[in-house]
């Protein structure tokens, strides 16, 4: 058996692995934070609830349609990303409109629409409030096509955006936690993944990689790299990162900012959801998988910079692996090491490592 | 209709005007900054906004392309109402802005700035002919928009509108903070598209440069149009003219 610093090589790449592939996890997401709070402001605590949420649909789709593996990592992102447009046109785009009316109408829907679903058609009390907010979003969605809000010039602070998207993921949680119980459900690896390879080094066997593993570094690496390379190099990309700069001259120019803002939003989320496919068959599909895994994403978004999308791709891996190789070298610290180099990062660079001090 | 196209730009007031602006009054959050402007602009005319420090003049332009908070009373443009629109629509009508502080991005590389506003019209200046006006960019082109000196940022921020296809541009102080040559230069461009038909409302600190360019001049005063100076008699009314501006 090889070791390396007495320690032997299949536990030690073993941790690497793992730890490339909760880095994975961790660059996908606050990648998808980064890109939301650039052009959004906003901190999107929903994050978590909604990466659960794709690994909940890939879950769904299987179960209820007998829709498999490839096609979820496709249409969970799209469903995910649906509801986050419907999010961000309904809950978070009020707070900075310059009167309330819609959301008059979305919470006496919403109210409504309990009533009818539960005292009514005697609906259960989930499925019931589910359906509500379904009922209400569908009614604020109308009157807001017939009777625009206008936006306020005025900055909302971060904080209201923050509170908000907290007490939904919150909301979310419940709801799946209500229906699903806590245990978890079992999601298998798609067959053309199933198995693995013995990797060598000269003869020397080094360690066993899962096939399945191999496949979620080499999609988060692709999905991460395409997002950056449209978000950098292609116009599309110029116009998000010029209304990340200055969104009034941009809508000025004859641009739909808030319809860019929406389509960001759902953007940011399918990428969450996307991360929740690929979470399903490692992790067991969980209401609880968000929340435990979103507040290690924050701690990397924080190191990494707010905003900074190559930063945040960049840091996710990384810190992903330096968590690997404190579970081989120092495992007291594995579940901590993230916040104590997030605390350093705050003391000598409170900007992050990538970020830019505005 | 052949007529019509005869018709020299400059007819001034007896044309339909361009732009119409009527008892135009506007708000910063609740300070009530401007108290009622009217004037209007012929098209294909050049006309200035002058006035001291605070007068309202960047007011002004911000609410005809519609991005301060509050605003009423009546802006028309090519015959249309926009006090209620928001600004992508009344840029979508044919107008383009270029700020006072000229709001090159710094995320992206001057080519990226320059092909950003989206064409609007037909009829705009293909990239290439923004070159030719300013060939400054197409050497920067591959730099970082706020790189440039000051000078080819202001460059920047007019000719990016040029490909847009805009009738109307609305320039603030273009020449602010400039040196001699690239003022000249600025008029030079202001000269051509004027001679291209393109409508201008320019404003300005500095009146002899205005001069060499407009053929009306409007004096805002604390949120009012004040006067409105042809530029046939400015020379006559220079003391007038010194009295407002307070030099
Ligand atoms: N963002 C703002 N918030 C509040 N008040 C403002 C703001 N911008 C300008 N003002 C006020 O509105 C008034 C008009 O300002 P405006 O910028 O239109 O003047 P201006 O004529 O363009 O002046 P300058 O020649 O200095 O550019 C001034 O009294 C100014 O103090
Ligand atoms: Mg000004």
């Amino acid at each position: 058996m090889i070791t390396i610093f007495g320690v032997p090589s299949a536990a030690l790449f073993g941790q690497l692995l793992l730890g490339l592939i909760n880095g994975s996890f961790y660059a996908i997401l606050s990648l998808g934070l980064a890109v939301i709070f650039g052009l959004l402001n906003i901190i999107n605590f929903t994050h978590g609830a909604l990466y659960m949420m794709g690994a909940f649909v890939a879950w769904m789709l299987l179960n209820y349609l007998g829709i498999g593996y490839w096609w979820a990592l496709l249409l969970a992102p799209l469903a995910v990303g649906f509801v986050g447009m419907l999010i961000e046109r309904n809950y978070i785009a009020p707070l900075s409109f310059t009167n309330q009316r819609q959301s008059f109408v979305l919470i006496g829907a919403s109210a409504l629409g309990f009533l009818l679903l539960f005292y009514g058609l005697r609906i259960g009390p989930t499925a019931a409030f589910a359906g509500a907010a379904a009922i209400g979003v569908a009614a604020a969605s109308v009157y807001a096509w017939k009777r625009p809000s206008q936006t306020s010039t005025v900055h909302v602070d971060h904080l209201y955006g923050l509170l908000l998207t907290f007490g939904l993921a919150l909301i979310i949680q419940g709801l799946f936690r209500n229906e699903y119980g806590v245990s978890g459900l079992p999601y298998s690896i798609p067959s053309q993944l199933s198995g693995g390879q013995q990797i060598r080094i000269f003869d020397a066997p080094i360690m066993f990689m899962p096939n399945y593993r191999g496949w979620v570094i080499v999609a988060s690496l692709v999905v991460c790299m395409a997002t950056w390379f449209i978000i950098e190099k292609t116009k599309l990309g110029a116009y998000l990162r010029a209304a990340t700069e200055n969104p009034t001259l941009v809508g000025a120019f004859g641009v739909n900012v808030p319809l860019m803002i929406t389509l960001t939003y759902g953007f940011g989320v399918a990428l969450a959801a996307f991360a929740g496919v690929l979470a399903a068959p490692i992790y067991s599909v969980n209401p609880n998988m968000g929340a435990d895994l979103i507040i290690v994403v924050f701690a990397v978004v924080v190191i990494g910079g707010m905003g900074s999308i190559l930063g945040s791709i960049i840091t996710g891996f990384a810190l992903g692996l330096v968590e690997g190789l404190t579970k081989v070298f120092y495992p007291e610290a594995s579940s901590t090491v993230i916040f104590v180099i997030m605390v350093l990062v705050l003391l000598v660079k409170p900007a992050g490592l990538f970020g830019r001090a505005s | 209709m052949a007529e019509a196209a005869l018709r020299a730009p400059r007819a001034g007031a007896a044309a339909a005007p361009l732009l119409a602006v009527n008892n135009l009054e506007a708000w910063y959050g609740e300070s009530h900054v401007l108290h009622g402007i009217t004037f209007d602009v012929a098209p294909g005319e050049v006309v200035t906004l002058l006035g001291r420090n605070g007068a309202g003049k960047t007011t002004t332009l911000r609410s005809i392309i519609g991005i301060m908070g509050k605003r009423t009373g009546s802006v028309t443009f090519d015959g249309a109402e926009t006090i209620r629109m928001p600004s992508r629509s009344i840029a979508r009508l044919g107008v383009g802005y270029v700020p006072e502080e000229r709001g090159i991005f710094a995320s992206l590389s001057v080519y990226e700035n320059l092909t950003l506003p989206p064409i609007v019209k037909p009829g705009g200046l293909s990239v290439d002919q923004i070159y030719e006006l300013f060939p400054n960019l197409r050497e920067r082109s591959g730099s970082q928009g706020t790189k440039l000196s000051g000078g080819e940022q202001q460059m920047l921020a007019i000719g990016r509108i040029l490909r847009t296809g805009a009738k109307l541009l609305l320039l603030d102080e273009p020449t602010e903070g400039l040196a001699p040559v690239i003022v000249q230069q600025i008029g030079r461009t202001i000269e051509r598209l004027k001679g291209e038909g393109f409508t201008i409302i320019l404003v300005e600190q500095n009146f002899r440069f205005a001069q060499t360019v407009a053929n009306r001049h409007y004096v805002v005063e604390q949120g009012k149009v004040v006067d409105m100076i042809p530029n046939e008699v400015l020379d006559q009314n220079i003391d007038k003219l010194h009295r407002y501006l307070g030099v």
